[in-house]
């Protein structure tokens, strides 16, 4: 198994040179910047471009890759494999279909990863420093430290700034498990490095990255447990939705360890032996690699940010207030370093507020923004708004329109029937509260929600809207979705 | 959508008989000497605590109908609660119970506990909601039913439920000696309405009120199949409480504002279980308007690799498992006990299904008594011999053996439909009505 990075193939020179690039050297330092940015994740790279193009000087500091996490090590590679391994399912299943089974199904793992990584790739070109540089901004690699309250030094030379902005993101959140790191174990920042498929691979967490990466391994032919501290997977979403995923996971032939804690790592025979505890009683696993999912802390330790009066914790990140300004009026935060919402779309959304209140004097709240998120399993788990629990907790009256998708005829024709759309609305009006979607293609259908919810469309409206067929309502009428028509 | 037509409708008679075979459960799976009840019929079944509050609150039924003697079901009665009044409750591995509540599985001969099960908030509380049927019922004022009474009121006294309440006063689900408080928690509406009640009905250690509340922000309010339904999707979750708690009419604080009430709500999932089994999402054989009865059971599971094969290869066998509509988990097995258990709500459409049922799948009685559960899309081509937990004959696989709670459950929701005994009882015990009016329940039989 390569864990020593990925492959040097031409794919991976492409997008080392547009994310990193060889022999950079940095520019030199305007007087002072209007915006001075930490971090090329999205976060940094959108503010960037905004900033630029409001006419700031801008200068942005990285001091790894260029694209943060998505690119290089989150959404892009996972959701790469993450196709290529529902692929596979499907081959294995194609009988459901019709299909002649294919014979011999044998997965290539090493084509698995080399499409990822053409596909990592080419996404980078759009992220490159080559193009942040052509929309006029520099672009610093190095160590990024406050030493004042309106300077950064980025590996000796000082930037001073009007506005700052830090946009550092988060890294993996390695569990404290006695053993573990003498043992060894992947995070999304090496697994998508390997070459070779482990045999039998466990998989500690069952949050949105533990899930997805244990059914794409498990589809793409890995023995693959997964061991979940909790009683549910995603513990923040709707039990049922967590129920029909594991539901998922069992059908796929993934061993589901729930209430389960590794309490011990320790390696016999080149093998990796683990220890889980359910409810007080102990059992061995043993697998060839370990992957930890369990959760993301954000980057905000190596900062300096005492020198500049930020404060800060190592849990939630950069302490902001809801105009994602910090307790120094010079300095914003954006993305992961600040948010509890550690996804790509918030980060991007975030970053646009914070330009906009820093320079421009906007005064956009973070916490208007209608954040709609999806864990990319099969089926996936979309969610935008609140939840029923959330509503009631705040005297909310919540009632939830389901619709299973067994009625929907699109599901049943693609075979796709796990699942459902539950909608919720203030009772008695069709105000739309939030809504979670378990569905094949879930994270698509959550933006009509989305779209609903920000415009202040109602339940009502979207039933009486015209959909192409095959999208999600019930057999029989559309007015099934109606408050009013539930009313009579 | 498939739909059955006509349907023979059950007769009294034969309801009757099957009442009276589900009680027979109790006097066959009974310890003499402990006066525990087993859990199931199988070689080997510890006692499940559950399973004697059904015994205890089936004993005044098998009185009233001329079945029992009284002295006999008094005798039953304070042999198994002198048991738990004299039991180990220092909460050891091996002991019986912790607080005033009781280990889930207990050995029938000794009482220790067994399969390092959990200390049973649940359990506990059904156990208890029988003894306290039994104080109930047995008021002569013969020393027998003095001490029956004395002792039902030590052991629903000495159960500390404020113990067993989390930081927001949610009753937690279990502890083990081994590793504390369990981490599940209630979470959406279940059969936990009569363990609150208890609780909060306390003279002696009551639950703080809170957890109530907090337990009922976890509901879902659903518009499911056009029903507006209170969703839990197992059918065993809208039947439990109701076998002791007249929940007719009394409203808490979320079925004020639904406008709606737990009996009603229990209604409308039969409904939905109704128009689940229409639509048959799965097409697993026999499901109908007529034949359905998603719950927890028993059933077949991956053990059995004769019987996989017949199945899609997308369904899972899921063994004992609660399964529900409309989401699943559905492994095409249903339960014909949980059926008629629904009697009370919807008399006509459920004597109709268990009528119905009963007549395309009679294997699913063993001895005159339902079996747990049967699998039509588990049907053998031909009659085939029985396997080590289950058989295949007549056009599905049946589990085999009895399960003590089908049978309790049975017998007392089908006691309520044609009296209302257990309902009458327990509207008369001070505790229930005390729990009910601090959970916030009113209006009905409470005002």
């Amino acid at each position: 198994m390569n864990t020593n990075g990925a492959p040097r193939d031409a794919f991976e020179r492409e997008r080392l040179d547009n994310v990193r690039p060889p022999h950079w050297r940095n520019p030199q330092p305007a007087r002072r910047y209007g915006l001075v940015i930490i971090g090329s994740g999205t976060a940094g790279q959108v503010a960037a471009y905004e900033a630029a193009a409001l006419g700031a000087r801008v200068a942005l500091i990285e001091h790894g890759l260029f694209g943060g996490n998505c690119l290089n090590v989150g959404c892009v590679p996972s959701k790469s494999i993450i196709r290529t391994s529902r692929l596979y399912a499907e081959m294995r299943n194609a009988k459901q279909y019709g299909v002649q089974v294919p014979r011999d199904i044998r997965v290539d793992f090493a084509a698995v990863m080399r499409r990822m990584r053409g596909i990592r790739a080419r996404i980078s070109r759009d992220e490159s420093v080559r193009r942040l540089v052509a929309a006029n901004v520099d672009v610093f690699f190095g160590d990024a430290r406050f030493s004042g309250t309106d300077t950064v030094t980025v590996d000796g030379t000082e930037l001073r700034f009007r506005r700052a902005l830090i946009a550092t993101g988060a890294r993996p959140d390695t569990p404290s498990i006695p053993g573990l790191a003498e043992a060894g174990y992947l995070t999304n920042e090496t697994v998508f490095d390997l070459t070779e498929a482990p045999r039998r691979l466990l998989v500690i967490g069952g949050g949105p990255l533990g899930c997805e990466m244990a059914q794409a391994f498990c589809r793409l032919g890995v023995a693959t447990i997964i061991a979940q501290e909790r009683p549910l997977f995603l513990p923040r979403e709707e039990r049922d939705a967590a129920q029909i995923l594991a539901e998922s996971f069992a059908r796929d032939g993934m061993e589901v360890r729930l209430n389960a804690r590794a309490v011990g790592v320790r390696v016999e025979h080149e093998q990796k032996l683990v220890d889980l505890v359910t409810d007080g009683d102990t059992s061995t696993v043993a697998v060839d690699a370990i992957l930890t999912g369990t959760g993301r802390v954000p980057n905000v330790d190596e900062l300096n940010l005492e020198a500049a009066g930020v404060s800060y914790d190592n849990t939630i990140g950069v302490h902001v207030d809801d105009f994602l300004q910090t307790g120094n009026r010079r300095i914003y935060a954006a993305g992961d370093a600040c948010l509890a919402d550690k996804f790509n779309h918030t980060a991007d959304a975030s970053a646009r507020v914070a330009v906009g209140n820093a320079l421009l004097s906007g005064r956009q709240r973070v916490s208007a923004l209608v954040i709609p998120w999806c864990t990319y399993t099969d089926p996936e788990i979309a969610h935008v708004g609140l939840y029923v629990r959330q509503a009631l907790e705040r005297r909310i009256p919540v009632k939830t329109f389901t619709i299973p998708m067994h009625d929907v005829d699109r599901a049943i024709t693609d075979d796709d029937e796990m699942g459902f759309v539950k909608i919720h609305v203030r009772e008695r009006t069709d105000r739309i509260l939030g809504a979670t979607i378990v569905a094949r293609h879930a994270g698509e259908m959550i933006n009509e929600i989305t779209l609903a919810m920000v415009s202040g469309i109602g339940l009502e409206t979207i039933a009486r809207t015209m959909h192409s067929y095959g999208t999600p309502r019930p057999r029989g009428s559309n007015s099934q979705l109606t408050p009013s028509a539930a009313r009579v | 959508m498939k739909k059955t037509e006509p349907a023979r409708v059950m007769d009294e008679e034969r309801l009757d008989q099957l009442q009276r075979d589900a009680f027979g459960y109790f006097v066959q799976a009974m310890n003499p000497v402990t006066g525990l009840v087993a859990d199931t019929t199988r070689e080997n079944s510890p006692c499940s605590i559950a399973v004697v509050g059904f015994a205890l609150s089936v004993y005044p039924v098998a009185v009233a109908r001329g079945w029992m003697p009284r002295a006999d079901a008094v005798e039953r009665s304070l042999k198994v609660l002198r048991f738990f009044r004299d039991s180990d409750q220092s909460g050891a591995p091996d002991a019986t119970g912790y607080k005033g509540f009781y280990y889930h599985f207990l050995s029938m001969d000794t009482g220790a506990r067994v399969w390092r099960s959990e200390l049973s908030m649940v359990d506990t509380a059904l156990l208890i909601a029988g003894a306290l049927t039994a104080a109930r019922y047995f008021t002569a004022s013969t020393p027998a039913e003095i001490e029956l009474r004395e002792l039902v009121e030590l052991l629903y006294r000495r159960i500390d439920w404020r113990w067993a309440q989390d930081e927001r006063g949610v009753i937690r689900q279990g502890w083990k000696p081994e590793c504390g408080f369990l981490h599940y928690v209630w979470q959406g509406y279940n059969e936990a309405i009569v363990l609150y009640v208890l609780a909060l009905g306390s003279p002696t250690h009551p639950a703080d009120g809170s957890g109530y509340e907090a337990w009922t922000v976890t509901y879902q309010w659903e518009n499911v199949y056009d029903y507006d339904v209170l969703y839990a999707g197992p059918l065993f979750i809208h039947q439990f409480s109701h076998a002791w708690v007249d929940l007719r009419g009394i409203q808490d604080h979320f079925m004020r504002e639904k406008r709606s009430d737990y009996f009603e709500n229990s209604r409308r999932a039969i409904m939905v279980q109704r128009a689940y089994a229409q639509r048959n999402p799965n097409e697993f054989a026999g499901y109908d308007d007529c034949c359905w009865g998603l719950t927890a059971c028993d059933g077949p599971n991956r053990d059995m690799p004769e019987l996989a094969y017949r199945c899609d290869p997308r369904h899972r066998l899921l063994g004992y498992s609660a399964r529900g509509v409309p989401f699943g988990p559905d492994d095409g097995t249903l339960s014909g006990w949980a059926v008629l258990a629904s009697l009370p709500f919807a008399p006509e459409i459920v004597l109709r299904a268990a009528d119905t049922m009963l007549e395309r799948y009679p294997g699913m009685l063993s001895g005159g008594r339902y079996t747990s559960s049967f699998n039509p899309t588990l049907a053998p081509d031909a009659p085939r011999a029985n396997y080590d937990t289950g058989s295949r004959s007549s056009g599905a696989w049946y589990s085999t053996g009895h399960f003590g709670l089908d049978q309790g459950i049975l017998v007392m929701m089908i006691e309520n439909h044609r009296t209302g005994l257990i309902w009458q009882l327990m509207r008369g015990c001070p505790y229930i009505v005390a729990g009910l009016r601090r959970a916030g329940f009113r209006g009905g039989w409470l005002s």
